[in-house]
């Protein structure tokens, strides 16, 4: 990307791995409301960071930062070395280039077909020729397991079908990064694991980088402890090694503020009242 | 208290000319979604044109019977088409075409993009790297802008062909006399008039609809009252911004 390419080079950290996410100090308020206070956090090329929180911790305000839909009142935000929380609308575009995003209950497009959904980004922006998006579309339909529905209309798809149309939005353009606001809030268990799958098959099959919001336990846990796999030609699921497991880190928000930040480990053996009623 | 409501006025209208700006800007450079612009064209123009010519057909036709009559006190009633003419292409074709597009498409672009705010389609849009203004807004300014002098023309034609079927049918007023008093009376700044104002009135319009969409907040409830406001504001614009382009047309071109 020619924007990521003129931003300073990421950070790296002392063992050498690129830093994909830094905040420092974040701060945001709304009217008197505070959102966020003092948020910081680093997340490393291909890792996984999973935000717990109650509703209206600012979590999915989080994501908006990352993205530059929202600025913070103050610290600092650097996306893929791009200081992103001083950046102008036209130059977060080549940031977000490098980004994807599977908003709470998929934000697909109503007027368009599930394959154009999904070529959004190649057919719009990179303004490719359709016959030329499509083997793509295809292709991320397919890891999505939903490649019959290309010519369906988004009304037709049931909410987990939906959420996994918006993952496959999300990756079409073979983003570094990968956000999840909420992606299995209100689905049932079964169609819950599901979406959990794909999260666990883009991070370790195409290592992209995962940030995931989520006040779903189960599925947190899960993403974070299960590890996917291809094996004699088909993906298989299985419980991650303990070096996989610890990079997936979990931060939990309490009042704009960083309350615990650990393994899926150090959260299961937390003596935190408050983690304690979280995890009950 | 007073002042806090003022504060929100003055910050609405701020918003409102940059997202004029930023419509007019992105009409000016790239990238264009042609696909949206023929869209909007389609919706705006072609969609609007049943209400359009409905409202102008009646509105010639009633003027002609209303004036009928006050012209008869004056033994004037060969007049008539001038003074249909007259109404229709200054004053009543471009604020009455201007009225049912703020009712038609005013509230429509409110409720669409207002419903695509709410379900964070708006947001995705952006997370994709599309500007919403250059997406969603430029196409809707275009194509209502454009397509309102279209469609005044429209309803002043067929309002005034509305005249002449009840001044020669009810007033029995000669066919070639209500076309000669038409040509008589119609001057060509009236005609510019007739043309800049619904090309103003369409601009209004237009970016009404998108800001007050944009702006959408509280769910499904909120898309409704964008819905509301998007025609009672449109509505109040038309009037007021008619009264106003006459006054300076007045000065400038007459």
């Amino acid at each position: 990307m020619p924007g990521a390419a003129a931003a300073p080079p990421p950070r790296q950290t002392p063992a050498g791995a690129t830093v994909v996410v830094a905040f420092e100090e974040v701060s945001l308020a709304f009217d008197e409301k505070v959102v966020l206070d003092g948020v910081s956090f680093t997340l490393e090329e291909g890792h996984t960071k999973v935000f717990l929180g109650a509703s209206g911790a600012g979590k999915s305000t989080i994501l908006k930062i990352i993205l530059g839909l929202l600025k913070p009142d103050g610290g600092e935000v650097r996306v893929l070395g791009a200081p992103v929380h001083h950046l102008a609308e036209g130059e977060l575009m080549r940031v977000r280039g490098d980004l994807g995003m599977v908003f709470q209950e998929g934000a697909l497009f109503d007027s368009l077909t599930v394959g154009e959904n999904v070529g959004y980004k190649l057919i719009e922006e990179a303004r490719l020729p359709i016959e030329e998006a499509r083997p793509r579309i295809e292709e991320v339909l397919g890891f999505v397991g939903l490649g019959a529905f290309i010519d369906r209309m988004p009304s037709e798809l049931s909410g987990g079908q939906r959420r996994r149309v918006a993952i496959a939005r999300a990756m079409a353009a073979k983003p570094r990064v990968l956000l999840y606001d909420e992606p299995t809030t209100g689905l049932d268990p079964m169609t819950a694991t599901t979406v959990d799958d794909e999260i666990i098959k883009l991070r370790d099959l195409e290592n992209v980088t995962s940030i995931l919001v989520t006040h779903q336990l189960r599925d947190a846990f899960y993403v974070a402890t299960q590890e996917a796999v291809r094996r004699n030609g088909s993906v298989v699921f299985e419980p991650a090694s303990t070096a996989k497991a610890d990079e997936a880190e979990f931060i939990m928000l309490k009042d704009g503020r960083v309350h615990f930040e650990g393994n899926a480990h150090a959260l299961r053996e937390s003596t935190d009242t408050y983690v304690r009623t979280f995890l009950s | 208290m007073i002042t806090r409501r003022a504060k929100e006025i003055l910050q609405e209208v701020q918003e409102y000319v940059r997202l004029c700006v930023a419509a007019v800007r992105g009409i000016g450079s790239g990238p264009w979604y042609f696909r949206d612009i023929v869209q909007q064209f389609d919706a705006i123009g072609l969609g609007s044109m049943t209400v359009v010519v409905l409202t102008g057909f009646f509105t010639g036709a009633v003027l002609a019977l209303q004036t009928g009559m006050t012209l008869d006190q004056f033994g004037a009633r060969p007049f008539v088409g001038r003074l249909v003419s007259a109404s229709m292409v200054k004053e009543l074709g471009p604020v009455l075409t201007g009225l049912m597009l703020a009712g038609r498409v005013g509230s429509g672009i409110a409720a669409e993009i207002g419903s695509m705010v709410v379900t964070d389609q708006v947001n995705a849009l952006r997370a994709l790297g599309t500007d919403p203004i250059r997406k969603l807004v430029v196409p809707r300014v275009l194509a209502g802008t454009l397509m309102a002098p279209v469609l005044t023309v429209i309803a002043d034609t067929v309002g005034i062909i509305g005249g002449w079927l009840i001044a020669t049918v009810q007033l029995r007023v000669a066919s070639s006399l209500y076309w000669t008093s038409i040509t008589e009376g119609l001057y060509v700044q009236d005609a510019w008039m007739g043309l800049i104002k619904p090309f103003v009135l369409g601009f209004v319009i237009v970016t009404t609809g998108c800001h007050v969409g944009l702006r959408t907040t509280g769910g499904t409830q909120g898309v409704g009252r964008a819905t509301t406001n998007a025609v009672v504001i449109a509505s109040v614009m038309v009037i007021a911004v008619d009264f106003f382009i006459t006054r300076l047309l007045f000065t400038l071109i007459y």
